[in-house]
């Protein structure tokens, strides 16, 4: 295997494959892993895949995430596969899947959306209307956010 | 009571039975006592006069109290006081929330918020649901129902918040056709046009009123705002296009009739008012008994 001339193979920890050339650092975003965790993380990018032609891997070593925390991935990264690892070995595998609503994460583009007034509590919410290419729509002002320009009002 | 598309075809033929009954009991002058002991709070965030109105004497006219909370001057939230809090109190004082705000989603916020029912009286450009109620129950009794007619919608489809309810609600019907009268820059937003293509709509976009004046039984007319125009010389050309007239009329069938959400400035010529054709007088009138169903529906005081 060419990449595990890049990166080791790690014994215990989330191996995320099958990301999109390109869109690791949005992966990790996504998951709220900011570096400053503590974490070894291995961040492969633009290396060959044979299912998609060009890939980025994102390993975490030492962390399990919840198949929800896991399957918000999929707004960026709609067929990336998870393998959990446990003692070098994967213990499960399994591809994303987009949940039907997605709370918090992302913003309303809408300014004048209440989720995006100043000082309230309204926390976003969309309706997943379709999963490839990814459509959303806000629940509170039904303004819908389509495929690319998801990545621009991903919350910090 | 946050969206018309919570609303199906059934609720909505009954919310117009009841209606039908509170109409009866306004001619009639009887005295209601449907929500005596109810207080219905109306939280005006954003100035409005008609609909606060209406459903003030609505509230009355059932024998509940309406506590006003209008504009935003002298109250808590000039005070800096969010939203939240804001409905809190009131939710806490009251039977039912009525609520008008210029934010998109503060009806549903308020409704996540408060124990008792919320009524959207218009968030932003989002909804403006009983309006739109008030304009198919004007259609229902106009014509005894809305299958089959062929409707124009003019003037400002992006931004007017009747329109989408007013789309949404005709979801629920079978109208033969619906026409979208508007300047290109004016036309539906993308989510409302991606709501009523996902619903099966039967519509036509067209930028001339000429065009299909002929064919139409009902028209809707929205104003088109000076300031959605950058270049006041764009919209001295487009506002006469959008304006009706007795000329434009003169091409009408005989028993069209002309809608209008209300206040209309310019954009309906004064003397259309006199003429079989204008229907929106009427169509104000309807909103109180229209406002009275609604309220005693959702107190559950009428069942």
């Amino acid at each position: 295997m060419k990449n595990s001339l890049i990166v080791a193979k790690i014994k215990n920890g989330t191996v995320i494959d099958h990301i999109p050339a390109g869109k690791a650092l949005k992966v990790l975003k996504i998951l709220g892993i900011s570096g400053e965790e503590g974490y070894r993380v291995a961040i492969v990018m633009n290396v060959e895949s044979k299912k998609i032609g060009k890939k980025d891997i994102v390993k975490i070593e030492n962390k399990y995430l919840s198949k929800q925390e896991l399957d918000l991935i999929a707004l960026v990264a709609p067929v990336a596969t998870i393998n959990v690892i446990k003692d070098y070995n994967v213990v499960e595998k399994y591809k994303v899947t987009l949940p039907s609503t997605i709370k918090g994460l992302i913003k309303c583009p809408n300014p004048t959306c209440i989720s995006r007034k100043h000082n309230e509590v309204a926390v976003s919410e969309f309706i997943v209307k379709n999963v490839n290419p990814v459509i959303l729509e806000c629940m509170y002002c039904k303004t819908r956010v389509y495929g690319e320009e998801i990545e621009k009002y991903l919350e910090a | 009571m946050l969206s018309i598309l919570d609303f199906s075809r059934n609720d909505l033929e009954y919310l117009f039975s009841v209606t039908d009954i509170m109409e009866k009991y306004l001619s009639e002058k009887r005295k209601l006592n449907l929500l005596e002991g109810y207080i219905v709070s109306l939280v005006f965030l954003e100035p409005s006069t008609r609909t606060m109105y209406s459903f003030q004497t609505a509230t009355y006219r059932l024998g509940g109290k309406a506590l006003v909370f209008s504009s935003t001057e002298a109250t808590s939230i000039a005070k800096g006081e969010n939203y939240a809090d804001t409905i809190r109190m009131l939710d806490s004082y009251s039977d039912v929330l009525v609520i008008r705000s210029k934010y998109e989603g503060t009806a549903k916020y308020a409704a996540e918020i408060a124990e008792h029912p919320v009524i959207n009286a218009g968030d932003g450009r989002h909804e403006h649901p009983t309006q739109a109620m008030i304009d198919l129950y004007t259609m229902y009794k106009l014509f005894g129902g809305i299958d089959g007619l062929t409707i124009g919608i003019l003037g400002d489809l992006k931004y007017a918040r009747t329109i989408a309810s007013l789309l949404y609600g005709l979801t629920r019907f079978k109208p033969k056709m619906v026409y979208l009268i508007s300047p290109s820059i004016l036309r539906l937003r993308d989510e409302v046009r991606d709501t009523i293509n996902e619903l099966n709509l039967p519509y036509k976009e067209v930028s001339d009123i000429y065009e299909v004046i002929g064919e139409l039984d009902v028209l809707y007319v929205t104003r088109i705002q000076k300031e959605r125009y950058p270049d006041p010389m764009e919209y001295e050309k487009v506002k006469n296009l959008y304006k009706v007239t007795p000329e434009l009329l003169k091409h009408a069938k005989k028993d069209l009739k002309i809608l209008h959400p209300l206040p209309k400035v310019d954009e309906i010529d004064p003397r259309v008012d006199e003429t079989e054709h204008a229907a929106y007088f009427y169509q104000a009138s309807l909103g109180v008994p229209l406002r009275m169903a609604l309220l005693a529906l959702v107190t559950g005081v009428w069942r």
